[in-house]
């Protein structure tokens, strides 16, 4: 992060992502940084300089390494490379432990890249300093002399050969954001008035709960550590009921356990929303890594039949946004909203313009009970206004059963009929005015339409900058569940469609069908537990189109 | 107040003539009376099970929630608003089997709600299979030989978790019990409170009769406030003491706990977004 804000302050557009082992400490992992002129926001399989801090790294990245890769790293560590590869050796790990301890080494890279991007030592120094300064003046002092090793070693490599960077410098870039998703989304709650969040730790969707639990005494939020996932749900639609907006951070097997509780929030009509990083399963699956296999669990979890809204952001501005009208949403409709998030989406970090907030409306819709108040009462539109205890002079009674219009327990199977009507059928009706409709990218005229969902935003996007062809177009959906009524004509309307998914069942084409009859042509997933490159979704499309 | 406020005329009561659920219901709403708590401030959170239904029967607000999940409801109903009265009412099953890792911690977490759990020693709604309290050799349609599993003790497990309040009653003595109710409800912390009640038609053993026969009060002699004691007492089973176990009232509320409530006590729901200071986060992260 201390090289990604470097290059931010100073200029550069600045993409990264990280893929790591699930081990608490050690292992073979990467990240991947970016550095543009132009705004980047996508993974990319080239590497133009690797920085090689251990002996693994050239074997784990494979194929992505070739002669046009600048590999840098210690001499001890590089032994084994050998022949075609460009390599420049430089004692990182060595200076490391001269300054104390390998620990250093993260920072003494840093500075090598830096000085090699010609970012300025007092830019870097300051970003040392406001990163270390909670770890004491000591630490400080410590880290500043290894950023000071690698700009002495950055020097070194430039005068021993003739490196060009030519990249051009955005001042603006300065002044704006540098987030991750994670920190898209959790603004996003914060401003969709978010009071509550129960969970419990699981990858990817821990640096959620962190956020609203760092950010908890300043925007009045009651985070608590649930003892398990069944709890943390039931908790969260216990603080809605009682008038607090809440929500869960969770990721696959962890929202499998909590499937019963959607239902409770479907039958109660309580609203809660629930954020589900992604990653491969089954069960535990590879818990470090991204994919989009979830999409399934969250449409159908629960038993029975209700309401529901699913988001799936693509991109920072629609994650803060998405985040902060699923709280609306549930508000309004009494239901579950879900933000479905990925590992590569949720800890990738870029550059931003800053977040607009005052377009944003956080809607009242708890009513003040009066005497005769009904929590079900039954609506022309479906909807009832929701009190909550001790709130007006009413009585707000909630059932799990099957329930009449005051919410006590029923058997009533004409009254049965009528709450199946209000929370599934004539909720739906409402719910479908409220879509957001599938983004295009590209000519209205096109031949080829890529289509997408979620994290493949920024990746396809940039693929068909590439490729620059006016005859292909890429429709994404930001809100996955319901579709928009437009969905089919998009697809209608192209000569050939092809979908990018990261799971192995095309979960979104099959939902696509069964809502439109609409059969996509081509299916490319992956389900290897990374995401898409831009180099990949570009060569598809090349082969596609019979290049 | 009057018992009569807490009325709910028209409800369709479900249990069985003679159950013991009707004794804690009219105690209960004694209880609430003589305590002067109005019913549009108290909430009634449930699972699922004979003792699940009651709040349908008692005007008040009512969570009725899924089967062994009422813990976690009532606890974040009471964080976010401190000031209501939140009362959890479940059974054997619901508390102590389904919902057995929820009663553990939120007795770890200790917030300001009362506890009530039927007990009848057996499964009622789903027709007679053994409860976690069910006593060995208990024969069911499921345990076919009979129960062979370690009856589950509710308070010797609250008070090894040093629970701010422990207690055991019996439905039939509704004096007694109705006693042990108000403190449990006017104690700070987290108040558990099992209470005895047979059920007529699936468990023949243990009785109206059994019960009277196999419970005896602790002495005004017991110390509450020795856990040592507490606990040795817990443990008698060949006949079960009634009344109040344990109290540890020093300890703090989960809601005390809470960062929100440290300076500013205005319950949570009525807390609204800063976005000035949302701004100043969002600058924050140039």
């Amino acid at each position: 992060m201390i090289l990604v804000r470097a290059i931010k302050m100073a200029g550069y557009h600045v993409f990264s992502s990280k893929e790591y082992m699930s081990r608490v400490r050690g292992g073979l992992n990467s990240t991947e940084i970016r550095i543009s002129s132009k705004r980047v926001a996508a993974y990319v399989d080239r590497i133009d300089i690797l920085l090689a801090i251990n002996e693994g790294a050239i074997g784990h990245l494979g194929r992505r390494i070739t002669k046009n890769t600048q590999i840098i790293g210690d001499e001890d560590q590089l032994k084994s490379v050998t022949g075609e590869y460009n390599v420049l050796k430089i004692p990182v790990l060595k200076s490391a432990e001269e300054l104390g301890g390998i620990i250093f080494a993260n920072v003494i890279a840093a500075g090598v890249i830096s000085c090699m991007l010609n970012i300025p030592p007092e830019v870097f120094d300051q970003i040392i300093r406001g990163m270390f300064a909670r770890k004491g003046e000591k630490i400080v002092e410590k880290d500043l002399q290894a950023g000071r090793k690698g700009y002495q070693l950055g020097e070194e490599l430039m005068g021993s050969k003739d490196f060009k960077f030519e990249i051009e410098k955005d001042p603006s870039v300065k002044d704006e954001l540098l987030l991750s998703g994670t920190e898209a989304v959790g603004l996003g709650c914060l401003a969709g008035h978010c009071k509550f969040m129960a969970s419990y730790p699981m990858t990817p969707s821990t640096p959620l709960q962190i956020f609203i639990a760092e950010n908890g005494k300043d925007f009045d939020v009651i985070f608590e550590q649930a003892e398990d996932e069944i709890a943390a749900i039931n908790m969260s639609i216990g603080a809605f009921y009682a008038g607090a907006r809440a929500m869960i951070a969770t990721s696959g097997s962890g929202f499998a356990l909590m499937e019963e509780a959607v239902g409770l929030s479907g039958m109660t009509e309580t609203p809660v929303v629930i954020y589900v990083g992604q990653r491969p399963g089954p069960a535990v699956g590879l818990p470090t890594r991204t994919a989009q296999e979830d999409l399934n669990l969250t449409l159908y979890s629960g038993p029975g039949e209700f309401a529901r809204v699913i988001f799936a952001p693509g991109n920072f501005k629609d994650a803060f946004e998405l985040s902060h009208r699923a709280f609306n949403l549930a508000d309004k409709y009494q239901i579950p909203v879900f933000i479905l998030s990925d590992q590569y989406f949720a800890e990738c970090n870029y550059n931003h313009p800053s977040l607009d907030l005052s377009n944003l409306v956080v809607e009242e819709h708890i009513v003040s009970t009066t005497k005769d108040y009904r929590r079900y009462e039954l609506t022309h539109d479906g909807i009832s206004p929701r009190g909550i205890p001790g709130y007006g002079d009413g009585l707000v009674a909630i059932d799990a059963d099957e329930h009449d219009e005051e919410g006590h327990i029923t058997e009533d199977l004409e009254i049965r009929a009528r709450m199946v009507d209000k929370r599934y059928t004539k909720k739906m009706k409402l719910i479908k005015k409220d879509i957001i409709p599938p983004e295009l990218i590209g000519s209205d005229d096109y031949e080829i339409l890529a289509v997408g969902w979620g994290s493949t935003y920024g990746t396809i996007k940039e693929a068909l900058n590439h490729l620059g062809w006016e005859e292909i177009s890429f429709l994404h959906f930001k809100q996955v569940y319901p579709l928009h009524p437009d969905t089919v004509n998009y697809l209608d309307t192209a000569d050939k469609t092809v979908i990018f998914e990261n799971n192995a069942s095309a979960q979104f084409a099959n939902l696509i069908r069964v809502e439109t009859g609409f059969e996509i042509d081509e299916k490319i997933l992956k389900y290897n537990g990374m995401p898409f490159s831009v180099e990949e979704v570009t060569e598809t499309l090349k082969s596609i189109r019979g290049l | 107040m009057d018992v009569k406020d807490f009325n709910m005329d028209d409800a369709d009561v479900a249990w069985c003539p003679g159950c013991g659920d009707f004794f804690i219901l009219e105690t209960l709403k004694e209880t609430l009376a003589e305590l002067e708590i109005k019913p549009d401030n108290l909430v009634l959170v449930s699972g699922i099970g004979q003792a699940g239904k009651l709040p349908h029967y008692i005007k008040c607000n009512v969570f009725n929630s899924l089967h062994g999940r009422s813990l976690p409801p009532a606890v974040a109903i009471k964080a976010v608003n401190p000031e209501l009265t939140v009362i959890d009412i479940s059974g054997d099953g619901c508390m102590y089997g389904e919902g057995g890792n929820h009663l553990i911690h939120n007795i770890r977490r200790n917030p300001d709600i009362t506890n009530i759990v039927h007990n009848n020693m057996v499964y009622g709604l789903t027709k007679g299979q053994a409860s976690p309290t069910s006593r060995t050799e208990f024969k069911t349609n499921l345990q076919v030989e009979g129960v062979f599993l370690e009856p589950f003790n509710p308070i010797s497990v609250a008070i090894a978790l040093k629970a701010s309040f422990v207690a055991r009653a019996y439905c039939r003595d509704t004096e007694e019990t109705k006693n042990i109710l108000k403190k449990a409800i006017k104690h700070k912390g987290y108040a558990l409170v099992d209470i005895f009640q047979p059920c007529v038609t699936f468990n023949k053993v243990n009785t109206y009769q059994w019960f009277k026969e196999n419970t005896y009060y602790l002495e005004d002699s017991h110390d509450p406030y020795n856990i040592e004691q507490a606990f040795k007492r817990s443990m008698e089973t060949d006949k079960f003491p009634l009344g109040i176990f344990y109290m540890n009232p020093d300890k703090r509320t989960f809601e005390e706990n809470l960062e929100v409530y440290l300076e500013d006590k205005t319950p949570v729901y009525k807390r609204r977004v800063d976005m000035d200071k949302l701004e100043r986060l969002i600058a924050s992260k140039r």
